[in-house]
């Protein structure tokens, strides 16, 4: 405690005394994670109220919160948020005595942290520089360097509106991603100044190359790239950060789209800069694989003070440390032919039984743990009943769970609430066993929170007596799937098997608790070793830079032009798909406003707007069904007829009308060859629709003159009809 | 040559064009004077102090060939052992060295632009390679900050504030690897692109813009005589060579061929030390990930070839520039005599220049700092130099102004005249009241009485 006050002295110190109206530092907690990692487990139960070394998360994170000095946090709830309420209200935080004050914002149809921020944005509670995080965050670091820095750097450059906390961390060379299972992350910085220039952590595996815009080096003459920092999803940021997301009503990843959004965005010119930690820890559980690693972080002491003998969460029982990093609750009853092995943290009022053997696993409260067991790298929650003879590798077993006799867990085995496990029965590598059954595919939609309806149930209070219907009924279940073989946990045990999300399987090691296996690691390496004969492949057809052949240049614009026309053809696509909604019923001066938007998104001219629009009529004049050159003609003229008025809209000058024939040109020599013969009818249609004006098409006639013999098929099949155009307007002049 | 077991090869290059006028049929690139010496001189020299003195100069056109062959017997007869091949012009860097590959026999081979004026000693260079039994190893310097740009010829004009950009550099947080490297002005335009695959390897790649490729490269022999058989399409060293030697550095295909295995035991490294260069900066995680990891490549039957390619980064102290443009031609001559004066040769008098004693001045005749008066020169009266360099025997009246120019030998210069910021090349006669700013003008060349010529290149067409 006395540590506490210290730091948080330290940090308050460091405030700027010039400040006259001092602003309590404040924090932005975000006690869900929008994603499905923890499933199934977080049906049942939020993730920041998951035990993590017997200690709910969100623990870790207000802890911290507090030692750095934070005086209020907003904890932002969503799934659950009855639960995370109910929990921070018997929580020492809410207690009078409490120096943070706690206060809960809850929303239920945010689906992702932008929707988060923009309801505490709403609320208007933030005044200053705040401290965003999220719940599932155990760091022990001192934000005072930090947090002053950032305040400089605002005093200077209003536009430095966030410092984001990374800490090195390499990851495998073999799987791409860290210790503590998530991706790899590829930055840049600023030597200097330490700006964020450059994110991404969703790299696209099948690209070799990664490509940095050549603005970041406009003005500094070096800039450094890491695939080695990992971010710690602990940021600074002022209030601006909120009504960015605000204006920006798409952000919804804080790092997908906020932070590259503003990386990309040089008009608002906001910035972000970087702080690493090296001593002290920081690590967000995102998943599984991290939610073991930072559990052996924690028995390790990486984190102190935030450790399990450190009386610093108020539930805290009396742990002991033993030799070779043991925690051992003073009530636990071993035996004495048990054995407890190193990094293993057993919680109190638990039993273990003759000759048991665990290593580097916790064991929560209340659990009994029958003889012969084995139990290595499993994190055991509160009151599970483990029978004899049983075998747990590197699962995580939730509250209630009951394994009967014999019992096999094989690596990476995830066992949510009460579920029960018949005798002698091994559950498979990567199986998730839940009382629920799965959602359908459709709801596991990626921004989709933690479920929906089911849900429901389990936030009511009276959950014990729900549950036990619910195993009554899921009893009977199992007797008819037993019946017709197919039991999943054996008898006697009630819960589903999820089978894994859309051919999810096979990166199901990658997230888990369990170590990777090594037949994985040198197949992938293997793969890696395979990889570069490919990436020299494809270097080679295109170049990378460095590599600049005698005709670089030519390949360039060969390149530019590509890429030009992959644009223009796009941008047809986009108004084609816009032109069927209108055939659906859509009012047109919606399409029209779509079709603008898409301009002005793509930019481009009303012309191009023009020549996709008569593009997509065209096209549907051709879709209609026809025997005849005549019938076609009548499809398309009747479809000419009724969109003419968009058309027109788009037709604004004579320029857009030439690029009308133009496009009309292309279409008949490369898109829908069977216009050609109708070409000239077709034209004087359009003109006698008054789409196109005698100026354009004479216009168009004139430029086409000096073409070559190929370009002008099309001018020699109007020729009549452009012959009859000049005498026409000749005698209106002598009218005239 | 014997104490390091390098060969050294000088890419004299032969006429060209960006630097025309200045260049001619008489005088191949590297015979351009720099401080009244040709431009070879500096790297000859600069090998000889090195001890490098076996050498062979290759040189694009028989002509060219016969001159520089003819000045380097003349000049060094005693002092190095040169070799001068001739090939033919535009067979590129790497074609130039495809013509003398087959006589390379030493383990490593010195390569070195004949347009290079540095005080950086090559064996520095050498010994870098030595040190990490590197298949190549470029010398870096800080990119000149108002010297060669490579947009041609109108060199004055578009002269550059900021550092001038040569090359997209990328480096290990050691600055000891190269591992990424965009050459040539179209390539530093684009958009950055780093293999992913050299970023995982290192964790840290710092890219740096303010470095320039100095065209010294010490490579390993026999990978370099196996890229010229095998890659036939090379042009250049820079632009192919060299990001090909980069590119496929963690997946080695040199080293893979078995005339490099049984010709010299170092190139045959084992695969296992081999993959560890990288990683000697890796910091190992505190977990039990890195174990299976290693497991797991060690199960490998053949973990793959890597090889290195290191760089040499030369001191920000030293002087480095290339004369590959008309700007580039003028600041060498200005810092040679002026901030780098080192270079010349040449003792300077009190007055920070040097004037021969065989040179006459009139009465009232001033020669700033930093000017070079060569042997046998008359300047008239009422005379002022400043900032440039006068060649042999050139004839200049009477109140003549002469700032921030180059005037090489037997010119002769009339009363009256004003030349600024320009290059006057052998043989130009300036008649009376010339006024010149910015302007080249090529050899033999007459500019007529009361001449006023601004940023314009002047030759006998």
């Amino acid at each position: 405690m006395a540590q506490k006050r210290g730091q948080r002295g330290a940090s308050s110190s460091a405030d700027d005394p010039e400040v006259v109206a001092r602003v309590p530092l404040q924090a932005v907690l975000l006690a869900d994670s929008f994603n499905l990692m923890f499933r199934p487990i977080t049906l049942e139960r939020p993730k920041v109220l998951l035990p993590l070394v017997n200690v709910p998360m969100i623990e870790y994170t207000l802890a911290w919160l507090e030692s750095v000095g934070v005086e209020e946090v907003f904890v932002f709830c969503c799934a659950h948020s009855q639960q995370v309420k109910q929990y921070l209200n018997q929580s020492e935080w809410t207690k009078p005595l409490a120096r943070l004050s706690v206060t809960t914002i809850e929303s239920h149809d945010a689906i992702s942290a932008g929707d988060a921020l923009r309801v505490i944005y709403e609320k208007s509670v933030i005044r200053g520089d705040f401290v965003l995080i999220s719940g599932d965050t155990v760091s022990n670091m001192s934000l005072a360097q930090a947090l002053h820095e950032h305040k400089e750097r605002r005093k200077k450059d209003p536009l430095a509106i966030m410092t984001m906390i990374i800490k090195h961390s390499k990851p495998s060379n073999v799987t791409h991603q860290t210790r503590l299972g998530t991706d790899e992350v590829i930055m840049a910085f600023d030597p200097e100044t330490k700006e964020l220039l450059f994110y991404e952590d969703k790299a696209d595996p099948s690209q070799r190359v990664i490509s940095l815009d050549k603005i970041l080096l406009a003005d500094s003459p070096a800039l450094y790239m890491h695939n080695d920092k990992q971010d710690c999803y602990i940021d600074i940021c002022s209030p601006e950060v909120l009504s960015l997301f605000m204006d920006n009503f798409d952000y919804q990843h804080l790092r997908r789209h906020f932070i590259k959004g503003l990386l990309i965005d040089d008009i608002m010119g906001y910035k972000i800069f970087t702080y690493e930690i090296h001593s002290s820890y920081a690590a967000r559980i995102d998943n599984f694989r991290s939610y073991g690693t930072v559990s052996k972080d924690i028995m390790q002491s990486w984190t102190y003070p935030l450790v399990p003998n450190v009386k610093y969460f108020g539930c805290c029982s009396n742990m002991k440390l033993d030799r070779q990093g043991v925690f051992k609750a003073l009530d636990v009853v071993q035996s004495r032919s048990a054995q407890i092995g190193a990094v293993t943290l057993v919680g109190s009022g638990s039993t273990i039984g003759d000759h048991s053997v665990i290593s580097h696993s916790v064991i929560g409260q209340e659990c009994t743990i029958g003889r012969n067991v084995s139990i290595h790298g499993c994190y055991i929650w509160n009151n599970v009943i483990i029978e004899d003879d049983c075998k747990l590798n590197h699962a995580i077993v939730c509250d209630g769970v009951h394994l009967r006799t014999g019992v096999v867990l094989e690596p990476g085995v995830i066992l949510s609430f009460k579920v029960e496990v018949g005798q002698q029965i091994t559950i498979p590598a990567y199986s998730k066993v839940s009382l629920l059954p799965q959602p359908s595919i459709q709801d596991s939609d990626e921004e989709l929170e933690y479920a929906d309806t089911n849900s429901g149930v389990i936030e009511s209070p009276s959950i014990t007596s729900m549950i036990s219907t619910r195993n009554a009924e899921l009893s009977s279940d199992y007797s008819v799937t037993e019946n017709s073989g197919l039991s999943e946990v054996g008898i006697s045990g009630v819960g589903y098997i999820w089978c894994s999300y859309e051919g999810g399987n096979d990166e199901e090691w990658r997230h888990s608790v369990a170590p990777i296996p090594a037949s994985k690691l040198a197949e992938l390496s293997h793969d890696d070793y395979e990889d570069p004969d490919v990436s020299y492949q494809e270097v080679n057809s295109t170049p990378v830079s460095g590599e600049m052949r005698p005709d670089s240049e030519i390949t360039g614009d060969d390149d530019a032009d590509g890429t030009d026309y992959g644009d223009s053809a796009d941008f047809d696509k986009e108004v084609e798909a816009t032109f069927q909604r209108a055939l659906t019923g859509v009012n047109q001066e919606n399409v029209i406003l779509e079709i603008n938007s898409l301009r002005l998104s793509c930019n481009k001219s009303h012309a191009d707007c023009a020549g996709a629009l008569f593009l997509s009529v065209i096209k549907l004049g051709l879709e209609a069904p026809h025997s005849s050159n005549g019938e076609l003609y009548q499809n398309t003229a009747k479809e000419i007829n009724r969109w003419k008025d968009i058309l027109k809209h788009y037709l604004k000058s004579v320029d857009e009308e030439i690029e009308i024939i133009l496009k009309f040109e292309e279409i008949c020599l490369e898109i829908a060859t069977e216009f050609s013969p109708l070409f000239s009818t077709i034209l004087s249609s359009l003109y006698e629709k008054d789409i196109l004006s005698e100026d354009a098409i004479l216009s168009w006639a004139s430029e086409k003159e000096g073409a070559d013999e190929s370009d002008k098929i099309f001018v020699k099949q109007s020729e009549r009809f452009i012959t009859w155009l000049k005498e026409a307007s000749e005698e209106d002049d002598e009218d005239d | 040559m014997a104490r390091m077991d390098f060969e050294v090869v000088v890419l004299a290059g032969g006429t060209s064009r960006k630097l025309n006028p200045l260049v001619s049929q008489e005088v191949p690139k590297a015979l351009l004077p720099v401080a009244n010496r040709p431009v070879l001189s500096y790297v000859l020299e600069l090998l000889e102090a090195s001890n490098l003195k076996d050498l062979i100069v290759v040189v694009e056109g028989e002509d060219a060939a016969l001159r520089i062959g003819g000045w380097i017997s003349g000049a060094y007869v005693d002092r190095l052992h040169v070799e001068v091949a001739a090939v033919p012009e535009g067979v590129g860097t790497a074609g130039a060295l495809r013509a003398v590959a087959s006589y390379l026999t030493a383990n490593d081979v010195l390569i070195v632009s004949g347009d290079l004026v540095t005080d950086v000693p090559p064996g520095a260079v050498a010994a870098t390679h030595r040190r990490h039994s590197a298949v190549v190893t470029a010398l870096l310097c800080p990119a000149p900050v108002s010297g060669p740009s490579d947009t041609g010829t109108s060199g004055g004009k578009e002269k550059a504030k900021k550092p001038v950009r040569c090359n997209i550099v990328g480096l290990d947080p050691t600055r000891q690897y190269l591992l990424h490297m965009a050459t040539g002005w179209v390539e530093v335009e684009k958009d950055i692109r780093v293999q992913k695959s050299i970023l995982r390897a290192v964790g840290q790649i710092e890219i740096r813009v303010d470095l320039m490729d100095a065209h010294m490269y010490a490579f390993k022999r026999s990978v370099l005589q196996d890229i010229l058989d095998q890659k036939d399409k090379f042009h250049s060293i820079r632009q192919d060579i060299l990001p090909y030697l980069i590119r496929t550095q963690l997946n080695s295909e040199v080293s893979d061929n078995g005339v490099i295995k049984s010709e010299s035991g170092m190139d045959n490294i084992s695969s296992q030390n081999d993959l560890r260069w990288l990683s000697q900066h890796r910091e190992i995680a505190p977990s039990a990930f890195q174990e299976p990891h290693a497991f797991g490549l060690k199960s490998l039957p053949d973990a793959r070839r890597t090889h290195k390619c290191c760089v040499y980064i030369a001191n920000e102290s030293k002087y480095c520039a290339r004369l590959n443009s008309i700007q580039a031609y003028s600041d060498i001559n200005r810092d040679v005599v002026g901030e780098a004066s080192h270079l010349s040769g040449y003792s300077f008098s009190a007055q920070n220049n040097i004037i021969h004693p065989s040179a006459e001045l009139g009465s009232k005749t001033t020669v700033g700092p930093q000017c070079m008066l060569a042997e046998g020169s008359k300047l008239g009266d009422k005379c002022s130099v400043k900032r440039s360099v006068i060649g042999r025997h050139c004839r200049i009246g009477s109140n003549v102004k002469i700032v921030n120019s180059i005037v090489m030998n037997h010119v002769t210069i009339e009363d009256g005249c004003s030349i600024q910021g320009s290059v006057v090349c052998s043989n130009v006669q300036l008649q009376e009241r010339v006024v010149l700013k910015d302007c080249q003008v090529g050899a033999g060349y007459v500019v007529t009485t009361g001449g006023e010529h601004k940023s314009e290149s002047l030759a006998r067409k």
